[in-house]
């Protein structure tokens, strides 16, 4: 019984390619080539990250200082107390802080199609979405990071979320798909456009009204008549609220359906025009 | 002999701009191409359309026995191409470069990560492997960007312009390299606008000028259609150079050629060794001071004059030629 016991506990795990090597000597077989090709543009993703690491800078300093910024600048003015308005902040100011640093996959686009890389890629025997699904898996990572330093953040400052570690999972885990979903319009973008600066420019040409007016801050229904109706049907408000009730641990399965509609549209329609955009260059 | 690239009257047309006007050529298996052209010629739209890159408007070319715009897909398996801007990740190192491509093409992260180094050791990288491609050199940038259209061992290769801008050093390196890959029974097609490189690597030659092919063969083949062989005079002072032209216009049986600054003057002539001894007692007579006289076969450089009326290194068209 004990032996047993023992030995479960010194298992060694091997590693996939120590396995891989033992199981199959030689060539392994190809896997499906559209999710190995996505992921080994994943890699080149991260490996970037790993070599330049300011280029964190975004998903790091920047939402803390977005998150100190707004909680203490509106928070006696709108809710009596900081503490208090963080309770409502806190998952606004991750919404924003994700969805506006989904503008950079464009820019990381163009870029590439300037140095050249893009040749090589059209010339390989890959399935031909890869490198645009293996920046957004790169960008998943940056989108995941600046979600969890601003919850650290938050909840250092007071935050607490009455969803548990569930909700906010939850609630983090909508955001970052959403995010995902959205970083389509932005390669299409940088497909379409002349130079990165014009990428960055529409960019925050759409991301800045449609984050700002939205429920971020205030409660729309503060807002007057015409504004409200905008904010109202702005999916980043949808976003907010069904984030906001996640991690709050409320119900708002209209919200999330929304959520999850308009973010299958995105993939549905700027998916397709960046392919298209992609196979035509 | 198969041939393992054949294009047929290729057209590609931007605007009114006509970068392909009817381009066709045949590479048979094993052999190097050189396709030999001034900026805007066409020579990178060749590339462009035969590596699928981009679809002619008309015409047809079969690679390794795929159709380039029918069978692109299946077609990719069997090629590499290396450009004249390196296709290389700057913040990736050398190492992570090749090994991306292995595992594009399906090698598994092992077997990417040793070919990867296979490579770097052929192309002298070793040292450079694990430093970011940024650092490097040009022409060490070429050679990562060489080794990876190498990773999957293509039947047929596609360089474009693969030594434009590097050093003369640099540049002999890559040949040697080159040289060896197509010792091994690679086809390669390969740009250039120098005329030495194509002389050097090439077994035949196409001459591409305004989107076309104007002349075709070995480079022995295209210097004889220039005619026979040049005597070359060097002389020490400008003013003779008129004086010599005009007293051995009887030997020329082509325009000849002056260059004021090297005070030369090319003649090509019929009878090489016998025009060379007349041209000689002329100077001798006439008491014309020679600097450096000889004999000499026409170069590419004659051939491209002779072909196109221009010379090979001059900007003849407004054409650009990569269209993005």
């Amino acid at each position: 019984m004990s032996s047993t016991a023992t030995e479960t506990g010194t298992t060694f795990a091997p590693a996939a390619d120590t396995l891989g090597a033992v199981l199959m000597p030689g060539a392994r077989p190809p896997r499906p080539s559209a999710w190995s090709a996505s992921v080994t543009f994943g890699w080149r993703a991260m490996l970037k990250i790993k070599h330049v690491p300011d280029q964190l800078f975004d998903v790091t300093a920047f939402p803390i200082m977005m998150t100190l910024m707004f909680t203490y600048l509106f928070g006696g003015a709108l809710a009596g107390s900081t503490t208090e308005y963080l309770q409502f902040l806190l998952p606004g100011i991750m919404v924003m802080s994700v969805v506006q640093i989904t503008m950079y996959t464009g820019v990381a686009v163009k870029t590439d199609i300037e140095k050249g890389v893009f040749d090589r890629f059209r010339t390989l025997p890959i399935w031909r979405p890869a490198p645009m699904v293996g920046y957004l898996l790169g960008d998943l990572f940056r989108y995941a990071m600046a979600s969890v330093v601003i919850l650290i953040v938050g909840l250092v400052l007071g935050f607490r979320p009455g969803g548990g570690p569930v909700g906010v999972l939850a609630g983090m885990a909508l955001l970052v798909g959403f995010s995902f979903a959205l970083s389509w319009v932005w390669t299409m973008f940088g497909l379409l456009l002349r130079s990165e600066k014009s990428v960055m420019g529409i960019s925050m040409l759409v991301l800045f009204p449609l984050t700002f007016l939205s429920s971020v801050f205030v409660d729309p229904r503060t807002m007057p008549g015409w504004l409200e109706a905008f904010v109202n049907v702005n999916p980043i408000t949808q976003l907010v609220d069904a984030v906001r009730a996640l991690m709050a641990g409320t119900t708002a399965t209209g919200e999330i359906a929304w959520v999850l509609a308009s973010g299958a549209v995105f993939i549905v329609v700027f998916g397709t025009l960046t392919m298209r955009l992609y196979n035509r260059k | 002999m198969t041939n393992a690239i054949v294009a047929e009257g290729l057209v590609k047309k931007y605007g009114t701009v006509k970068a392909l006007d009817g381009l066709s050529l045949a590479v048979p298996e094993g052999t190097v191409l050189g396709l030999l052209g001034p900026n805007g010629a066409g020579k990178t739209t060749t590339v462009r359309v035969l590596t699928t890159l981009l679809r002619p408007d008309a015409g047809r070319a079969v690679v390794a026995g795929y159709d380039v715009v029918r069978d692109a897909k299946r077609l990719r398996s069997h090629i590499g191409a290396s450009g004249q801007y390196a296709a290389v990740d700057d913040h990736l190192t050398g190492a992570e470069n090749l090994e991306m491509v292995g595992r594009l093409y399906h090698l598994g992260t092992r077997r990417s990560k040793q070919r990867a180094r296979e490579l770097l050791e052929r192309f002298d990288l070793t040292e450079a492997a694990d430093r970011p491609v940024r650092g490097y050199s040009g022409g060490m940038r070429r050679r990562i960007d060489l080794a990876g259209a190498l990773v999957a061992d293509p039947p047929v290769l596609f360089l474009d312009e693969p030594t434009t801008g590097l050093d003369p050093r640099a540049r002999a390196s890559l040949w040697d390299i080159i040289g060896e890959l197509v010792q091994g029974g690679t086809t390669v097609l390969l740009t250039t606008q120098y005329l030495e490189e194509a002389d050097r690597l090439a077994d035949r030659i196409a001459v591409v000028d305004h989107g076309r092919v104007i002349a075709q063969g070995t480079a022995d083949e295209l210097k004889d259609q220039v005619g026979g062989d040049r005597v070359e005079l060097t002389l020490t002072s400008a003013a003779d150079l008129e004086t010599v032209r005009r007293g051995l216009a009887a030997l020329a049986t082509g325009e000849p050629q002056i260059d004021r600054t090297a005070l030369r003057i090319t003649i090509p002539v019929a009878n090489g060794a016998a025009s060379l001894t007349t041209a000689l007692g002329y100077l001798a007579a006439e008491r014309v001071a020679v600097r450096d006289a000889g004999l000499r076969r026409p170069t590419l450089d004659d051939v491209f004059l002779a072909l196109t009326g221009h010379e090979a290194d001059e900007n003849t068209t407004t054409t650009k030629e990569k269209v993005a």
